[in-house]
């Protein structure tokens, strides 16, 4: 179940529970993002949709929480998602 | 940046240079007050950046407060290379016996600053150079104070100028070298150092200019002389289009989208970087394009930098379209730069396939970028295609 | 063989916690270059991708030989990082950080001319060597590299990080590898300018022709002339010149902070006469620069 996501002209972020409402999955997705585009707060994660186009796909968000739960998808590449660099 | 001639000599007066009593006017009557107070009789020069400002009649002389009124009634009103004199200078006039030349500037070549002197003050020192190269002589001296004075001797001294003289201007030299250095300046001239008939000297015009590197650590001095940091002193004043080019380029401090400059033509130009958009100007001129705006990107710039750049230069009245052309690029990225233009186009209220001419920008993430331009519809061109090439394409489109 | 560094030329990144520092650690790391470590006073002990960061310089040369450094530290801790480098006896400054007040760059050259030290830039990409090794992060991510740069015997050096992959990747187009690419640096004052870097390519038997990508301001078009004719250079040069717009706007600032046309000598039209006037080609365009080379390369060929 999606519980925080949000769509951009290119990119768009999908984050599944339990992570999305776990604060400190929350903190760390905030601290790996280089552009922002997530918020944390006690109650768990937001999505800074003005942030969306930023994301330079580095991948680092989707280390945390279990695999699959953080997902980058590009609009413009019919919504391929993002895989993780290894 | 260049400073007017009235903070030159501030800048100058403030190094020990010994300067002419008097100072600045806006209004008639200020200049007429100076004069009294100055007492005898002055000189009116209009302050404005451009030269040629004697034969433009901007420098009057008086004898009276009520003359100097009247100069400066007229220097005020008078507009000299297309600009407005700032204010009007009023500095007692001086019986002057002989006149000189000093300047410091940097010599690329040597990487050091040279001082310059001649004993031929008072024309233009390039022409003295070119006709009279035995009357000026130069000596490179180091950017580490203190300063070796020494060095500013032998350079007046080999002119054969001795006695009295020599320790005059050396310490002059000596000051302005010091000027030169202390307020990171890249030229501090004096032209004519003048010699009174009572022996004495003192700096009858100056110039200095400062670079824009050196202005975060000078801002001292320059909020004395009341220098804003908008005031950019090129060649002409910015314009509104300009000024809004900057504001977006410091609305975000990731790369750059800078060095706005307006044009009057029909094709925008989203161009980087440094020497890329140098290069892209040129082809596009070359091939009959009339370019609405120069700019620089570069750096990586946010999306949302480039975005409001392409939005800025879009709503400029008579482009017809843009141009996105940069060198093989290495760490400004394709896709990043892409997302911001198709963006900006999207925002102002146009299709991308349509108004963007061409798209050319290899390098970095290029794979993506050409997603996300073929996804738009957008015309995109890559490494095999010459920057001179692309810029032909875009040129003719608009003509289309 | 290459100019100013080769596969062996260890180095260290002053500043390497930054941004920028960090993903070109990442590039000359894949490039294969030897990054022995970084420098970020006060973050000594950490390490970014792989490397040992230190608080200081001499930590790292007191253990190991530095052949070179290249320093990517804001302007305003420049001088400083650069002084701090050559007391320590590095003997190859790059020096990417752009807008250093001219005075702290001569302060800097000054220094290093004292120490026998070497600087490359300010304002500048580095110094690429084609299948050796990479000092900066000139032609981006290490696949991005190879695409644009590949060995052979062409010298390039150029007065824009950017046109200098630009240049090197025409080149490689057309089947002419680089021996060694210099991204000089676009400021009024640079450590080591065209015709101080000619000797040097000059003694590289590998090396059989240069291009310079040059631009308005300045002496050092003027200079390079100069010592082509003097030197009678084996080698040949093609040199291609951008911002001819620019001498139509004298005052008018545009491209690097060293591009500004300031006096009758500094403009393209006069510095094109000059080097023409020296048997330097110059080409009209970046995309004839490689048949004007190939055509150079064969009279030299059949002297």
């Amino acid at each position: 179940m999606t519980q925080a996501s949000g769509s951009g002209m290119f990119i768009r972020v999908e984050v599944d529970e339990p992570v999305a409402s776990d604060a400190a999955a929350a903190k760390q997705l905030a601290g790996v993002c280089p552009v922002d585009i997530f918020e944390a707060s006690e109650s768990g994660v937001t999505i800074v949709d003005k942030n969306l186009d930023e994301c330079i796909l580095c991948g680092l968000c989707l280390a945390v929480g279990p695999a699959g739960a953080v997902r980058v998808a590009k609009l413009y590449d019919a919504g391929a998602l993002l895989v993780a660099a290894v | 940046m260049r400073f007017y001639e009235f903070e030159a000599k501030a800048l100058l007066g403030q190094a020990g240079v010994p300067v002419a009593k008097g100072g600045t006017a806006t209004t008639s009557d200020e200049a007429a007050r100076i004069a009294a107070s100055v007492g005898g009789e002055v000189v009116l020069k209009s302050q404005v950046l451009s030269g040629g400002r004697m034969k433009a009649g901007g420098v009057k002389f008086a004898a009276t407060p009520d003359e100097a009124r009247a100069a400066a009634e007229h220097i005020l009103k008078l507009e000299i290379g297309g600009q407005m004199p700032r204010c009007v200078l009023i500095d007692s006039k001086q019986p002057v016996k002989k006149e000189y030349y000093a300047g410091v500037i940097y010599d690329a070549v040597a990487k050091l600053p040279v001082a310059i002197f001649s004993d031929m003050g008072g024309i233009d020192i390039e022409e003295v150079a070119e006709k009279n190269p035995e009357h000026v002589a130069r000596v490179h001296f180091s950017t580490f104070q203190p300063l070796q004075e020494f060095k500013f001797k032998e350079l007046v001294a080999s002119l054969g100028i001795s006695g009295n003289e020599l320790n005059q201007i050396s310490r002059i030299i000596a000051r302005l070298a010091k000027a030169f250095l202390t307020y990171g300046l890249t030229l501090a001239e004096i032209n004519p150092l003048a010699q009174l008939e009572d022996g004495s000297f003192i700096a009858l015009d100056s110039h200095c200019d400062m670079e824009e590197e050196a202005r975060e650590q000078q801002s001292a001095v320059l909020d004395e002389l009341g220098i804003g940091r908008e005031e950019t002193r090129l060649a002409r004043p910015p314009t509104e289009f300009e000024i809004r080019g900057a504001e977006v380029d410091a609305s975000d401090h990731r790369g750059v989208a800078g060095r706005v400059v307006e044009f009057d033509g029909n094709l925008g130009c989203v161009i980087g970087a440094g020497g890329g958009s140098l290069t892209i100007f040129d082809a596009l001129r070359k091939h009959g394009g009339k370019p609405a705006n120069y700019c620089e990107i570069g750096g990586n710039p946010s999306v949302k930098k480039t975005c409001e750049l392409t939005k800025l230069i879009l709503s400029k009245p008579g482009v017809e379209k843009i141009c996105v052309i940069m060198n093989v690029v290495s760490n400004t990225r394709v896709d990043i730069v892409a997302r911001g233009v198709i963006k900006g186009v999207i925002e102002s209220g146009y299709d991308p396939a349509e108004k963007i001419a061409i798209f050319r920008i290899p390098g970095s993430w290029e794979e993506e970028g050409y997603k996300i331009l073929e996804k738009f519809g957008v015309d995109y061109a890559d490494r095999t295609v010459p920057m001179s090439e692309a810029a032909r394409r875009a040129v003719e489109k608009v003509k289309a | 063989m290459s100019i100013l560094v080769d596969e062996n030329t260890t180095f260290i990144i002053q500043g390497i916690t930054g941004r920028e520092a960090v993903s070109m650690t990442r590039e000359c790391l894949d490039y294969g270059a030897k990054v022995v470590a970084g420098v970020t006073p006060g973050r000594g002990g950490r390490d970014v991708h792989g490397v040992p960061v230190y608080d200081t310089v001499a930590e790292i040369t007191a253990k190991q030989r530095v052949d070179a450094s290249v320093l990517t530290v804001p302007p305003a801790a420049i001088r400083d990082a650069a002084f701090e480098a050559i007391e320590n006896g590095v003997k190859l400054l790059v020096i990417v950080t752009e807008r250093i007040p001219r005075l702290e760059v001569a302060q800097i050259v000054e220094l290093a001319n004292r120490y026998g030290a070497r600087l490359i830039g300010p304002n500048c990409l580095g110094v690429m060597s084609p299948g050796k090794t990479r000092v900066g992060g000139m032609g981006g991510s290490a696949v991005a590299a190879r695409k644009a740069y590949q060995p052979g015997p062409i010298g390039i050096m150029s007065r824009s990080g950017g046109m200098t992959t630009e240049i090197a990747n025409a080149l490689t187009a057309s089947g002419l590898g680089q021996s060694t690419a210099v991204s000089i640096g676009g400021d009024a004052i640079v450590g080591s300018t065209y015709a101080e870097l000619m000797p040097l390519f000059e003694a590289d038997p590998e090396t059989k022709a240069i291009v310079i990508y040059s631009e308005p301001g300045g002496p050092m078009e003027a200079q390079l002339a100069k010592y082509v004719k003097e030197q009678k250079s084996r080698l040949p040069v093609v040199a291609f010149m951008a911002g001819r717009f620019m001498d139509e706007m004298p005052g008018m600032r545009f491209g690097h902070a060293g591009t500004i046309v300031e006096g009758k000598a500094d403009t393209t039209s006069e510095k094109i006469a000059r080097m023409k006037d020296a048997g330097i080609s110059v080409a009209e365009e970046i995309a004839e620069i490689p048949g004007i080379v190939k055509q150079r390369l064969a009279e030299a060929g059949s002297r």
